[in-house]
């Protein structure tokens, strides 16, 4: 019954690699759409507004991912929707990740000078035109660094997808671990792999900071 | 409150009536509890030129920026070019794309060039074509006399430079009247003198001008009208001549004593 650890196994946790970077890539290009909006509302003159987009954040950051998961996974099908371990976890992420960005970028569009936005202002734009062409590409610089940094956090985050039953990296471990019980060498080598995809991002992130720290020009 | 003697500087007298350009009638604003502005009254003719000047905190920024509504008042009506400033959008929209305004800290968009800096508003704002906007933003430029700089960003300029582009950017949508909230404030003793240059240029072509500064050399020979806040209040205006030879008030005196004394 109990197999060793060997290449097949391996091969087996490297191709779920795929899925977690899939996962990842959902989440942070889901996240990032959403999460812009938030930052949007979380910066908006009015108040409800900003309100709502305060609440989400909170909510968001004041329960564990993990339960979030839950709730999307076991939430739809109280409402009867059958979803799939892999909509949820690419549902709860996008949600997650839209919270944290959109908090980390509230702070990038509000380190843009008030002058920026009034000199847009008196020179007519409105709201989209100056958020669109003066604010966010200043905004932007700002954000680059902390954003690539959450990244790394979100891969992270995806290993609790595992726990819905969605084969992902973690999942795969746990998988091969059951056959092979050799939890230590196994975990081992999951978070290896885990590292050797964060770790390269935490260096750039790094560098763009660095990068952009310096005086521009 | 408004003046009797009309302006006579250069041969341009505005007509007293006709041409308003800025009416605020008993506007009045409040920051929370304290009051910035209390019951102003102020006409702005055509082709006008004014220096509001007064201590720190008078409230004379706090007017001007009422104008295009960077501050909302709550009391009273202000009327820009015929439109009175309401809650709704469109008025402030026109008023804003009437309206030019400098900044004490140029604010000059970083990210951009001197170039697209000027193309901006009008490109986007007023729709114009590329090649339109850019043949504007040249001809400012070359108006301010930096046209070679226009494809450096602002980081690269000079204060006074900066000041420069921010006055053709403005100008670039052909704004009715020009709001100048403490433009050489923040520049070096040397460059002073070509920002003002550039406003006084402007001035001899008849822009109609709103001047917060402390610049009194500059009020004594462009100025049509002098006004003097203290404490949110028209204290005292007059023409220049009589403002600073004969001042009324016992505020205005003392003010006069202190900034002209160095």
């Amino acid at each position: 019954m109990i197999r060793a650890f060997g290449y097949n196994e391996f091969l087996f946790l490297l191709s779920a690699v795929q899925w977690t970077l899939m996962l990842s890539v959902i989440a942070f290009i889901g996240g990032g759409i959403v999460g812009l909006f938030v930052a949007l509302g979380r910066t908006s003159d009015v108040k409800p507004l900003r309100l709502l987009a305060t609440g989400y954040i909170q909510v968001f950051q004041g329960t564990p991912l993990l339960m979030q998961l839950f709730l999307v996974f076991f939430g739809a099908t109280v409402i009867g929707i059958d979803m799939s371990p892999w909509v949820a976890a690419a549902v709860g992420l996008t949600l997650n990740t839209s919270a944290f960005l959109g908090e980390i970028w509230r702070g990038c569009i509000q380190s843009v000078p008030r002058g920026q936005w009034e000199a847009a202002r008196s020179l007519g734009l409105r709201y989209p035109g100056l958020m669109r062409y003066v604010v966010l590409p200043q905004a932007v610089k700002v954000a680059v660094p902390p954003t690539v940094g959450y990244l790394v956090q979100v891969i992270k985050g995806t290993s609790l997808a595992a726990i819905i039953g969605f084969v992902e990296l973690t999942r795969a471990g746990q998988i091969v671990n059951n056959a092979t019980f050799q939890p230590f060498l196994v975990f081992s080598i999951v978070a290896a792999i885990y590292f050797a995809l964060c770790w390269p991002l935490s260096l750039l992130s790094q560098r763009l900071e660095a990068r952009y720290a310096a005086p521009s020009r | 409150m408004t003046m009797a003697s009309e302006p006579t500087r250069d041969g341009v007298a505005p007509a007293m009536s006709a041409d308003v350009v800025i009416r605020m009638e008993g506007v009045q604003k409040w920051y929370d509890h304290f009051q910035v502005l209390k019951d102003i009254d102020l006409e702005v003719h055509r082709g006008e030129r004014i220096v509001i000047c007064g201590p720190s905190g008078s409230g004379k920024s706090t007017l001007i920026r009422c104008i295009n509504q960077l501050e909302r008042h709550q009391k009273g009506r202000i009327t820009v070019n015929g439109v009175e400033l309401g809650p709704h959008h469109r008025q402030l929209d026109t008023v804003r794309r009437e309206v030019g305004m400098v900044f004490q800290s140029f604010n000059l968009f970083p990210h951009l060039t001197v170039l697209e800096n000027c193309m901006l508003a009008p490109m986007k704002v007023r729709g114009t074509t590329k090649a339109e906007a850019k043949a504007t933003a040249i001809r400012y430029l070359e108006r301010v006399r930096i046209p070679e700089q226009a494809d450096k960003y602002p980081g690269q300029l000079s204060g006074g430079q900066q000041q420069r582009v921010a006055i053709a950017r403005s100008l670039c949508m052909n704004p009715k009247v020009m709001l100048f909230d403490e433009p050489t404030s923040a520049l070096d003793p040397e460059m002073v003198k070509e920002v003002l240059d550039t406003m006084i240029g402007l001035a001899e072509d008849g822009m109609t001008m709103l001047c917060v500064t402390h610049e009194m050399g500059f009020a004594k020979s462009v100025a049509h009208r002098v006004i003097f806040m203290d404490r949110g209040e028209i204290v005292e205006q007059n023409t220049p001549e009589a403002f600073f030879t004969d001042p009324k008030s016992e505020r205005t005196r003392s003010f006069l004593g202190q900034i002209l004394a160095h």
